[in-house]
């Protein structure tokens, strides 16, 4: 068995004029150490997906596993990035960490928890921002704090929501860095979403395409073979990442409204295949 | 002779820095709501002054002739308002007034000096008295008439005891306008630390549960628009049954604790319901920061939940206490607790000609106190408050 195994997760929203279908047979195993990232355009479901596994969205149908365990709502085995980095604005950046480890590991002495959340400050860069508070900082130190909370639970799996996706250019290149960096140390099991295709190529070992919702479900699993550690420079370098890329984008623009299940059956309501989803 | 034909020029000289951070000055008079006056700060640095001037003519001056065209208002209508026994009183013979209720406080803390000294000597008496019998005793015991020896000691004893009682006395004076305001400031801070301690946890059980809130809001909904006047009976029932009569020289009377009351059930709904809003309102990526981290109840309370509403709890408090400190002079009139409103209350019946006067002198201390609360409030508010933009 895999260490994460997602089957027929669905979410369905009843209301009285109807149920609405947001995802379904949404099926994705992952191996232990494995990163993926879903990508597709705004509003097919992709992000409900990871709060689903987040436990913060309840689940209508099917279930996940990870470790061998069904997850039964939210916990400190998945650490979540969000996609504002949600820092308690009354904490400093180090009392924002330790809140997490604090969680983690309640018998630790707390000189010890304090070296933790240090350690992984320094780790994201921020060493010496400890007394800060988050309206003190950058956007993008922000989300440096908010990656360094999820490492620091030390979690089974690691859930990442559009992170950068508030990011100016620049910052995200830098924050793409971070992440790798902390990734290539600790491997954790890591599944995020982002509607970023080169982000996804450069991060992922696989990039998940979700067709367009509703009833939106996975379109296309694509290998990412390029070895590692990567390295931006390199990766522009070998072939296969514009290859990869093509093939991305090509999904997103002419075929993200294809439905696998039902083939010759469009997304209802689509009229074209590059309008985006409200 | 001319002066300025052999005068050497004299060079520009740099401008002078001032050794203290003006800048830091008037961040800490904003702070402290007192921001009206940093132009003055700012001047004294040299920093833009035409601006700094334009400001103060602003602020400074415009309030000023406000308040010019009131007090010419004030004698207009003084001259001119007038009933058999009473008239509205000039704002000269309110100041009158209020120098004469200065020398009042001054003479009865001058009376209650010259009790005490006189109380001092009289059981300095009693002591020395007391000493002259030692010698007796010593030889009493010398001797070995131990009869004789056991009632001297008994004299001696007595005669300290008594020393004893003169110096605990205390004078016994009519109150005045002092001990009443601080009779008054006693009694609201009573009544709103008592509305507080109730309306932040339920407003907090009121944001976090909706049942809970649907279930008590009717309740707050008819009960928060009820007159002080109309509570107070009630409050006035509820003591008079669970205190017992109080002892004369204790700060905490029945009188106190209806006024205190009152004061309490006036103003807690401010609080309450800024806290159960500022609770329901909580970021809800907050929460799932709590969620993710499985963070146990009392952590949700303590580490998320107050935190984040404590900006609209205290915006909260500061408007309870200017509730309660409106709703207290009626209900010190009523209680006949010896507090400001019964000296309103009193003077009034008084009726003498500086009545008027004095009750007008009341009327501003009361709103200068009412306007120094709400100052430590607004400032207490800003020191809890974070930049929500920030999560």
């Amino acid at each position: 068995m895999s260490y994460f195994e997602a089957w027929n997760l669905q979410k369905i929203y009843r209301s009285k004029r109807g149920d609405t279908v947001v995802v379904q047979d949404f099926t994705l195993k992952m191996e232990r150490g494995e990163f993926v990232c879903i990508v597709g355009h705004s509003g097919c479901g992709k992000s409900t997906v990871l709060s689903m596994v987040a436990g913060l969205n309840e689940i209508t149908g099917g279930g996940v596993i990870l470790d061998g365990r069904e997850i039964d709502g939210a916990g400190p085995d998945r650490g979540v990035v969000f996609q504002s980095p949600c820092l308690l604005p009354w904490m400093t950046t180090l009392e924002n960490i330790m809140l997490g480890i604090n969680q983690v590991y309640p018998h630790v002495p707390k000189v010890q928890r304090r070296q933790i959340a240090a350690y992984y400050l320094d780790r994201v860069g921020l060493a010496g921002t400890e007394h800060r508070r988050p309206a003190e900082l950058s956007q993008g130190m922000r989300q440096r704090v908010g990656l360094a909370r999820a490492f620091a639970l030390a979690p089974k799996m690691l859930l990442l929501d559009e992170p950068f996706g508030m990011l100016d250019k620049l910052t995200k290149v830098e924050l793409q860095d971070v992440l790798l960096e902390l990734w290539n140390r600790e491997r954790l099991t890591a599944l995020m979403v982002t509607h970023d295709v080169d982000e996804a190529i450069f991060l992922a070992d696989r990039v998940v395409c979700m067709s367009n919702g509703p009833e939106a479900e996975i379109g296309d699993i694509l290998e990412i073979r390029i070895p590692r550690p990567r390295n931006r420079a390199g990766l522009l370098e070998t072939g296969e990442y514009y290859l990869l890329r093509e093939h991305l984008i090509d999904f997103l623009e002419n075929k993200s409204h294809l439905r696998p299940s039902r083939p010759g059956r469009p997304a209802p309501g689509a009229t074209s295949a590059t309008a985006p989803m409200p | 002779m001319s002066i300025a034909t052999d005068n050497p020029p004299v060079a520009a000289s740099p401008p002078r820095k001032p050794r203290w951070n003006a800048h830091a000055v008037t961040h800490a008079l904003d702070r402290l709501g007192l921001g009206f006056f940093s132009p003055f700060v700012r001047l004294v640095a040299g920093d833009e002054p035409e601006k700094q001037v334009h400001e103060i003519t602003l602020n400074i001056v415009l309030p000023g002739v406000a308040f010019a065209i009131f007090l010419g208002l004030w004698a207009l209508a003084a001259s001119h308002i007038r009933t058999d026994a009473q008239k509205i009183p000039s704002p000269a013979e309110t100041w009158a007034a209020w120098q004469g209720i200065v020398k009042f406080a001054k003479n009865e803390s001058k009376k209650a000096d010259a009790f005490e000294a006189r109380m001092k000597t009289v059981a300095q008496k009693q002591i020395d008295v007391a000493d002259s019998q030692l010698p007796i005793l010593e030889a009493a015991k010398a001797v070995g008439n131990t009869v004789e020896a056991a009632a001297i000691e008994g004299r001696i004893q007595a005669t300290r005891e008594r020393a004893a009682t003169y110096l605990e006395r205390k004078y016994v004076g009519p109150p005045t306008f002092f001990t009443q305001i601080a009779t008054s400031l006693f009694t609201v801070t009573v009544g709103f630390a008592a509305a507080t301690l109730i309306a932040v946890p339920l407003g907090i059980l009121c944001g976090l549960s909706k049942p809970f809130n649907t279930a008590i809001n009717p309740l707050i909904q008819i009960f928060k628009p009820v007159s002080p006047l109309a509570w107070l009976p009630i409050v006035f029932v509820i003591v008079t049954a669970l205190c017992k009569p109080s002892s004369g020289d204790s700060f905490i009377t029945r009188a106190m604790l209806i006024s205190a009351g009152t004061v309490t059930l006036c103003s807690l709904w401010p609080t309450l319901i800024n806290t159960a809003v500022g609770v329901a309102g909580i970021d809800p990526d907050h929460m799932n920061v709590a969620k993710v981290l499985k963070l146990s109840w009392t952590q949700r309370i303590f580490k998320i939940v107050l935190p984040s509403a404590l900006p609209m709890i205290f915006t909260g408090m500061r408007l309870s206490l200017g509730v309660g400190w409106m709703v207290l002079i009626a209900a010190d009139m009523l209680a006949q607790n010896p507090g400001l409103g019964k000296f309103v209350w009193d003077t009034f019946q008084n009726g003498s000609t500086t009545s008027m006067a004095q009750i007008v002198c009341a009327v501003f201390a009361i709103g200068i106190i009412g306007f120094v609360l709400d100052r430590i409030m607004l400032i207490l508010q800003r020191l809890v408050s974070f930049d929500e933009r920030a999560i």
